[in-house]
């Protein structure tokens, strides 16, 4: 199983390096809604909440980019059949698919969060570090096993483009909740984690739950 | 044990029957010739066929394997070559076919044998989706064939090739690869000539071949 | 099948939900705080609690649809959402209506329960163009119930992300029902409760026998169709 994840996952990987097409958009999506927000709210700097807030819907919404995008190779070549007539367990299919998310969210911040630094941020990303990347790492998992979800449930939908983001967002609000709550103290000028434990609990209780619940339908999303 | 055995067998789309109690056995070695107009449920039976689809109703089995609970069985026998040819056009043949190869467990040293046979190899590092549609066909057999299966089911193989390829993959897909085949083609004469066993649909129920099938 | 018990059921509702009403009006007494309009909560919450428990049950119908393949399990979760979704509809607009009333905004986001709602409120609209965006009848029902679970398994997530974010400035009147309510008020409540719970079942297997109803004629229908094509070749 492992071995056949990590080959569907390489190939994705192999794809997107390629194509290009989903982690810039992401990127670029992300520092444009941050142009808009410093438009929109009319703050040169931000922090506390606000900051947590902006950053944190900005990177979901750039999520929906890399979920609509997931199974785009396999529309394009004429839908997930190729897959299906592989002899690949499909739990292996929802691990390639969520790590190939995962890891593009993960590069996309690599540069995302550091331009909110740049661009928006008043205090500076330096205060707590150690803490905002558990954070990120917690709540691309659940991004990225919700995201593979309902990838799956949309990628032979006509309506594949209105439906993920529909269901995708609502189903991220407790992610939102608790990144936005831990990041909140972590960007003050005093940056100080607070009841940090009680978010990242959340985090990793949603992400239990999905994952668990994920690899149990996964299967009935792939047959006929 | 024959290669394929169905007994009445059903498939329905909501309340539309797409297959309404086919019957046929095909055994091991022979090719079976699926024919009928458009619509009359080949591509469904195919597909049915290769584990894609479940069936509704009635028993089959192929190569030994109960539809629909041992479909897992399938993939590893099974090559299909279809209305797409299942390549990621922005992978290079070699690489599609290397990703086929690592899925079924296939060394790689193999997949240079095949693109040697369907005579790609001079084109095996390009993208998929600079090739013409003939050659992009050739490899989509290449990728159909390149984990042996026993049984290969061909939705017009030939189509898009031009006769000098279809003599290529003559003896990769044709009646002297010495594997069970499945073929649907449109060219009636040409199918029932390289056929052992044939089977007519008319909206998806069994039907005689004759004139009357493609009205 | 579903019809059976539907006209006892039907009299049982409006047996209850006559007696709310009448207690309600006539028996609850008047909130100390916020007078005649905290009324409302006797109709507002029972919808709540039988919408959330609606969607929960969707999600459990959809899982013996997943494991037993039979398409019953399946329209049965269809019409638990489908009636809870428009149930609401109905708590977004009590509450917001009460929230207008004792606190002079039409939408209030410290109340936890209520804005949890209007999150899977959201999520559930989803349900509709995901289901009829997909053609095949058979595909359509197993992405409904894989749907139906996550979206299921969500809900109590959520009300429990909602409520650790909140803060709570105003008087929760929801943390009343834990025991907090008067006597005359939790009885009128629990009345309401039961007339809303009953009126959903009703309603639940009504439409389940009427859509069984009509997809019998569609049945007989095409039967006909084809029995006459074969007669005229």
């Amino acid at each position: 199983m492992i071995a056949a994840a990590r080959t569907i996952l390489g190939k994705d990987l192999r794809i997107e390096l390629r194509t290009k097409e989903s982690v810039p958009a992401m990127v670029l999506f992300s520092i444009t809604v941050y142009v808009l927000f410093h438009f929109g709210l009319d703050r040169d700097s931000l922090d506390g909440a606000l900051a947590a807030g902006v950053l944190w819907v900005t990177l979901l919404l750039a999520a929906v980019i890399g979920v609509s995008r997931l199974f785009a190779a396999e529309r394009d070549q004429g839908g997930i059949d190729g897959l299906l007539l592989s002899p690949v367990d499909r739990t292996a299919l929802f691990v390639a698919k969520a790590a190939a998310l995962f890891v593009f969210l993960t590069v996309a911040e690599v540069v995302a969060v550091p331009a909110f630094g740049l661009l928006l941020l008043g205090p500076g990303l330096g205060g707590a570090f150690p803490e905002l990347l558990a954070v990120l790492a917690l709540g691309n998992l659940g991004v990225a096993a919700v995201g593979a979800l309902v990838a799956a449930l949309a990628a032979e939908t006509r309506a594949h483009e209105l439906i993920v983001p529909l269901l995708l967002l609502p189903l991220l609000v407790p992610v939102l909740i608790a990144c936005a709550q831990a990041t909140e103290p972590l960007m003050r000028q005093d940056a100080v984690a607070e009841d940090l434990g009680r978010w990242l609990g959340l985090l990793s209780l949603y992400d239990v739950v999905f994952v668990l619940l994920s690899v149990a339908v996964f299967d009935f999303l792939l047959e006929d | 044990m024959a290669a394929i055995e169905l007994e009445r067998l059903e498939r329905r789309y909501g309340e539309r029957v797409a297959l309404g109690g086919v019957s046929v056995r095909v055994e091991e070695g022979q090719t079976l010739a699926v024919l009928g107009g458009n619509g009359a449920g080949k591509t469904t039976l195919l597909r049915v066929l290769a584990g894609l689809l479940r069936p509704h109703g009635g028993t089959a089995r192929v190569l030994g394997a109960a539809l629909p609970d041992e479909r897992w069985k399938l993939p590893a026998q099974v090559g299909y070559v279809g209305h797409e040819p299942l390549l990621y056009r922005e992978l290079t043949g070699r690489e599609n076919l290397r990703y086929h190869a690592d899925l079924h467990g296939v060394p790689h040293a193999r997949v240079d044998t095949v693109l040697a046979e369907v005579d790609i190899a001079d084109r095996a590092d390009e993208p998929v989706r600079d090739l013409s549609k003939g050659l992009v066909q050739r490899l989509a057999i290449a990728r159909a064939i390149l984990h042996d299966p026993a049984l290969l089911l061909l939705d017009e193989p030939r189509a898009n090739l031009d006769p000098a390829a279809a003599e290529l993959v003559e003896p990769i897909i044709g009646r002297a690869s010495g594997r069970t085949r499945v073929l649907v083609s449109h060219d009636v004469e040409g199918a029932l000539a390289e056929s052992d066993v044939s089977l007519g649909l008319r909206s998806g129920r069994p039907a005689p071949v004759d004139a009357e099938l493609y009205r | 099948m579903h019809s059976k018990g539907l006209a006892p059921l039907a009299a049982a509702t409006a047996v209850t939900i006559t007696a709310a009403l009448a207690m309600v009006f006539f028996y609850a007494p008047n909130d100390a705080d916020q007078g005649f309009v905290q009324k409302i909560f006797y109709i507002h919450v029972p919808m709540a609690i039988v919408a959330l428990c609606g969607f929960v049950a969707g999600g459990v119908f959809a899982i013996q649809h997943l494991r037993s393949g039979d398409s019953s399990w399946d329209l049965r979760s269809y019409v638990a959402i489908h009636l809870s979704i428009i149930l609401g509809v109905g708590v977004l607009a009590t509450g917001s209506i009460w929230a207008r009333a004792s606190w002079g905004h039409w939408w209030v986001w410290d109340e936890p329960v209520l804005v949890s709602f209007l999150i899977v409120f959201l999520l559930y609209c989803v349900y509709y163009p995901l289901r009829f965006s997909i053609e095949d009848p058979g595909r359509q029902a197993r992405y409904s119930s894989v749907f139906a679970i996550a979206a299921g398994a969500f809900v109590p997530l959520n009300f429990t992300a909602v409520r650790m974010a909140e803060s709570f400035t105003h008087p929760r009147v929801l943390s009343q029902t834990g025991g907090d309510l008067p006597g005359d008020m939790r009885l009128t409540f629990l009345v309401s409760l039961l007339g809303v719970a009953l009126l959903f079942v009703t309603l639940w297997k009504l439409e389940l026998t009427a859509k069984h109803a009509s997809m019998q004629l569609k049945r007989l229908r095409n039967e006909r169709l084809r029995n006459r094509a074969r007669v005229a070749a």
